[in-house]
């Protein structure tokens, strides 16, 4: 699988993204006719010499400069904001809820379930194709912004305030979504993955999510003691195990990611090896303390570990 | 042959030489300073912007930290924003407004003066923090929570601070142009008759006027959140993020075309010029001009679509931002049927109007595009906004601008710039831009968010950015070969002829080399473009057969005239050279300087010289009882030298300045009933445990009472000192300020008494912020109070010169309205909520 994958707003798999797309390729046909309409005529003004009527250029003033743009932008208004009220539309009911906050400069995502449970994972989104689902967007601190390009439409993170956001996916497929606002530090590196996938992979995807940690093989027990001893689990998640933080990321599949760091690097274990022992070089301004008095040992246990968590 | 009248006139207007040039006030120098600084500060701008493109060619580059690219386009944006484009429009007008007016210099020379060193004072401390590193990092928005919570270290301080500093004195310069473009008109130049700069500049500050001050208030909020804990935003405390953003836009959006208008101005002098005919649709632009204006408030919210507003204002904003694509139309039309109509003179200048119109028109259809709400959820906050913005500022006010650099540099300088180079500038600029920009909508639409210090690779942005950095430094390029080419020697180049592009404004009527005095006769003016219209003007103006040929008196004298018709008003005079403002600049920025660094003490001694200062300058230099009452003027007519009242400019100041300050306070009060409209819990009994009390009922309305009997105090002050009572004067002002200082107190004693803690929730900081705004402005009653009570006693005001005591009884029926407004707002809408 290609780590990269699509961020493109034209390159539309949603919904929203597809109408939004048409509007725009409408818009940019009829700009593109109108700049060369008015600077082909501010051209001829020039180029061509010679006086030319007064009365007919006071017509081009009032049909060019006030008639003109009137009817189109009528029409424009029209067919533009007869969009909003489907975009705006929330999912039917019993469709999936995914809430998502804004951290500084990750993503904590809670699956609410049918049984009124809701799964804690982070930094990475999984959606069953061809069905709409509804985002409850909050922030945890500054403002942020939730944007999945290829699906949809962007939606702000206010603190203090829950916005909503609908996407329908249409084509299987990896996004990537990203911090459209400004929130400071490390606001380029705040993005995710979103997996579109069929609706079996998908209940599979939540199944595993909602489950406790797996266990580990023996070679990984002795990464799990260094998480333990090292107060890993005063900031993160491994349910099912005493590591019960909330303050960063739940890391209880964290094996089944894509990506680490808020689809900073891929997820393998020379990179995670890094992000445990060099954090700020590889994400400057994370809250994580780097753990660089880890031997290498214990680096390459602890690594097993998180490995593990499938 | 000389003239004695000449000679004497051009003592009077002389400028001062060696080391006391910098005294110097009048509108010339002061303009060109202006300019030059607004222009270095634009290339400091400009590098920030070649180090990001630099950052940016290559993925994931970490060539600067984030922290660093933060600062960078924090800087970016606010310079150019903050320092170029609101100064340089100041600086063109101060320079040509009052040539274009056949003014000998703008109403208020010290004030011009003031603003200007307020500016490089404040412009270089902001940029300067960015070489300590301390530089302000949350974007030129300034967004709270981030701002307020999440950034320790004085950059936001410096931020909200010093550029509070310089939009005060960008307010001045609006107050000073307004009243010139008003006031200080050639006679017979009534306002369908003057140039269309004249009309897009008053347009402009009055936008200024009412644009400028919800961001000030707003600042004022923020940093009392930064320094002292109130919380307006957090939302721990009932605060709100929001409210920030309502402010900041209610300026951001006018401000676009604050910046944009008076470029389109220059062109609207420039194509009648090279079109060699008169403006097809002169009240057409007009009327598009103000229309713009109207507009431009109320499309704020566009720039905050994708907040979760409901769908009803987004449909709203998104239509009324359409519609200012209308009167930019016809705008538009209106040139290119100008250019049509006549028979046209092609040069570079040309050219660049021509490149700016192109290019604007694509910024103008790509937010044609952004406006339309749904294509916004995609567009908002990626590079497609980088790209149409720098469409519309470059296009719209750059090319135009730099059109502008060559047109008026013969009247400045006596020289001409360089076809030759021009050119080469002009593609260099040109395709350097499009280049620069144009791949960034295409990054937008593939992804890529604003605001990133590096993108990651194999997404498809590597070949947009590294083809926007190759035409950034084209673009460069063509700002060094300008800059070459208005400042190499040109020596041997003979002077222009006089009006060297056969113009028919009235600013092209000087000499070459120009003289200190503007004109040497203020002409009767009775067309649109005098010196084509008008016969023999410019001879008659040269044989000072006009107003005010001669400074008997050897001092500097304008005319004023009514606002309408231009009628014949005042003989005024205007002060001279005079290092008070530069004083006055100076201890104003310590002020804000040393308050961003909590360093009180130096802080209140800077205050109170700048007081002392600000006051030396005023007992001085204004309201001056002449020798005299009227004298003559020329052509058989005399006019005053001292008037008060709506006649006078003082009290044109008075009452504009007074409007925005209540602009402000009216921001404040805005936010107050926003916290009630948005929030259910804003007026709890208690919050976390602590009670929220606000300032009681009592004693705000007693304040209210209070005011209202100074306020009839100051008005019988006013009469009796016309009545010559001298007793009665100084009495009733007595009581006009015990009852001040009594109003501040009860205002002040109400939330003390109740025991009010303005840090346990916005209610009570809020409360608290129009308590002290208001006993701010009391005090600032009484100290005008005071002022009037010592002019009278030291002989500078009397019943005949009472200018001071009119002015200040304009400015306390506005006091009035703010303590009336602050009182029933504390006391009685708790009681309605």
């Amino acid at each position: 699988m290609n780590f990269v994958p699509s961020q493109s707003a034209l390159d539309h798999a949603g919904v929203g993204a597809e109408s939004i797309a048409g509007l725009f390729w409408v818009m940019l046909i009829g700009g593109c006719l109108i700049w060369l309409i008015v600077v082909g005529l501010a051209v001829y003004a020039i180029v061509v010499p010679g006086q030319h009527d007064q009365k007919r250029t006071r017509m081009l003033v009032i049909g060019g400069g006030a008639v003109f743009p009137t009817i189109v932008l009528t029409a424009l208004l029209t067919y533009g904001l007869a969009m909003l009220p489907d975009l705006q539309r929330p999912a039917p009911e019993g469709s999936q809820v995914i809430e998502v906050a804004g951290v500084r400069w990750w993503w904590r995502i809670h699956y609410r379930m049918p049984d009124g449970n809701r799964v804690e994972t982070a930094n990475e989104i999984h959606l069953p194709v061809n069905e709409p689902v509804e985002f409850k967007l909050k922030s945890e601190d500054v403002i942020h912004a939730f944007w999945v390009p290829s699906l949809g439409g962007k939606v702000d993170m206010m603190p203090g305030r829950e916005n909503r956001l609908k996407l329908h996916p249409t084509r299987v497929g990896v996004y990537r979504g990203v911090c459209a606002e400004y929130c400071g530090e490390a606001h380029t590196q705040m993005a995710f993955d979103v997996i579109v996938e069929s609706r079996e992979d998908y209940d599979e995807w939540l199944r595993q999510q909602a489950s406790l940690a797996v266990a580990i093989s023996d070679e990984a027990e002795a990464g799990r003691k260094i998480f333990a001893g090292s107060g890993c689990g005063a900031c993160h998640s491994i349910r099912g195990t005493s590591a019960d933080g909330v303050v960063g990321p739940d890391l209880t599949h964290f094996g089944s990611r894509r990506s680490i760091g808020a689809s900073v690097l891929p997820n393998n274990a020379d990179n995670l090896t890094r992000w445990i022992a060099e954090t700020h070089r590889v994400k400057s301004g994370v809250e994580m303390p780097a753990f660089e008095t880890l031997a290498e040992d214990e680096l390459r246990a602890l690594v097993r570990y998180l490995g593990e968590l499938k | 042959m000389k003239d004695p009248r000449a000679d004497r006139l051009l003592k009077a207007w002389e400028t001062p030489k060696g080391w006391r040039y910098w005294s110097a006030v009048n509108n010339s120098e002061v303009g060109l300073w202006y300019t030059l600084t607004a222009f270095a500060f634009f290339l400091f701008g400009g590098v920030l912007a070649l180090i990001m493109r630099v950052q940016l060619a290559l993925p994931d580059n970490d060539w600067l930290t984030p922290d660093q690219y933060n600062q960078i386009f924090t800087m970016h944006g606010s310079v150019m924003m903050f320092l170029f484009a609101v100064p340089i429009l100041e600086a063109i007008s101060i320079m040509l407004l009052p040539e274009m007016l056949g003014a000998r210099d703008l109403p208020f020379p010290r004030l011009s003066a003031y603003g200007y060193w307020c500016f490089l004072i404040g412009g270089v401390f902001v940029c300067g923090s960015l070489l300590f590193g301390v530089g302000p990092r949350g974007g030129w928005f300034m967004y709270p929570p981030m701002t307020t919570e999440y950034q320790d270290g004085i950059g936001p301080d410096i931020w909200l601070l010093g550029l509070s500093f310089i939009e005060i004195a960008s307010i001045a310069a609006a107050v000073e142009l307004i009243v010139g473009v008003l006031k200080c008109r050639p006679p017979g130049m009534r306002l369908n008759l003057i140039p269309l700069y004249a009309w897009y500049i008053l347009v402009v500050a009055v936008m200024i006027l009412f644009a400028f001050p919800p961001l000030i208030a707003g600042d004022l909020l923020m940093e009392l959140e930064r320094a002292m804990d109130w919380p307006f935003f957090d939302v721990e405390r009932g605060g709100d993020p929001m409210l920030w953003q309502h402010l900041f836009w209610i300026f951001g959006h006018p401000e676009v075309y604050i910046v944009f208008l008076p470029s389109i101005a220059l062109v609207a002098m420039m194509v009648p010029t090279f079109a060699r005919t008169p403006m097809a649709g002169y009240g057409w632009i007009v009327l598009a001009a103000v229309g713009t204006g109207f507009l431009s408030f109320g499309l704020w919210v566009h720039h905050m679509f994708t907040t979760g507003l409901p769908g009803i204002s987004i449909g709203i904003f998104s239509a009324a931002s359409e519609a200012v694509a209308i009167p930019t139309g016809v705008q538009i039309f209106c040139f290119i049927a100008t250019l049509l109509v006549g028979r046209v003179q092609r040069n570079v200048c040309l050219k660049f109007i021509l490149a700016g119109l192109a290019t604007f028109i694509i910024g103008g259809l790509t937010g044609v595009m952004v406006a339309i709400a749904p294509f916004d959820y995609q567009a908002h906050d990626t590079y497609f906004i980088v790209g149409h913005l720098h469409y519309v500022l470059i296009g719209g006010t750059i090319f135009p601008i730099v059109a502008g650099f060559y047109y008026y540099y013969p009247f400045v300088t006596g020289k001409q710039l360089s076809e030759r180079l021009g050119n080469i500038t002009f593609w260099l600029m040109l395709i350097g831009f499009n280049v620069a920009f144009f791949p960034m909508h295409i990054a937008g639409l593939m992804g890529m968010p604003r605001r990133v210090y590096t993108f990651p690779g194999g997404m498809g942005f590597e070949w947009p950015n590294l083809i926007s950095s190759i035409g950034a430094f084209g673009l460069g390029a063509g700002f060094l070969v300008l800059l070459w080419d208005v400042f190499r020697p040109k020596g041997k180049q003979p002077l222009v002829p006089r009006n060297v592009w056969n113009a028919g404004t009235l600013e092209w009527s000087g000499e070459v080399p120009d003289q200190p005095w503007g004109i040497r006769s203020i002409p009767i003016i009775n067309s649109r473009y005098p010196l084509w219209e008008q016969e023999n003007l410019r001879a008659d103006i040269d044989a000072g057969n006009f107003y005010l040929p001669d400074a008997e008196e050897g001092r500097r004298e304008t005319l004023v005239t009514s606002a309408v018709d231009a009628e014949l008003m005042q003989c005024l005079r205007v002060p001279g050279p005079s290092f008070l403002p530069f004083w006055a600049a100076v201890f104003t920025g310590g002020v804000f300087i040393f308050s961003t660094y909590h360093w009180w003490i130096p802080a209140g001694c800077c205050s109170a010289l700048s007081f002392a200062t600000i006051v030396t300058w005023l007992w001085t230099g204004t309201a001056e009882i002449p020798e005299k009452e009227t004298k003559p003027v020329g052509l058989d007519q005399s006019l005053p030298l001292y008037v008060s009242g709506p006649a006078a400019v003082g009290w044109w100041a008075m009452f504009i300045t007074m409007l925005g300050d209540m602009t402000a306070f009216i921001s404040l009060v805005f936010g107050y009933f926003f916290y009630w409209t948005v929030h259910e819990d804003f007026l709890p009994e208690q919050w976390n445990g602590e009670p929220v009390v606000g300032a009681g009922t009592i004693w705000p309305l007693v304040s209210v009472g209070l005011a209202v009997v100074a306020w009839c105090a100051v008005v019988m002050a006013r009469r009796l000192n016309r009545g010559n009572h001298s007793v009665g004067f100084y009495s009733s002002s007595l009581l006009a300020v015990a009852a001040t200082v009594a109003s501040g107190a009860a205002l002040v004693w109400g939330p003390y008494s109740n025991g009010l803690d303005p840090t346990v929730h916005v209610y009570s900081s809020t409360t608290g912020v129009l308590v002290l705004w208001t006993v701010v402005h009391l005090a600032l009653g009484a100290t005008m109070l005071v002022y009037c009570i010592a002019r009278r006693l030291f002989g500078k005001m009397d019943a005949m010169h009472d200018a001071d005591i009119v002015n200040v009884t304009l400015g306390w029926h506005f006091l009035l309205l703010t303590v009336a407004i602050t009182g029933s707002v504390l006391a009685l809408f708790p009681w309605v909520a």
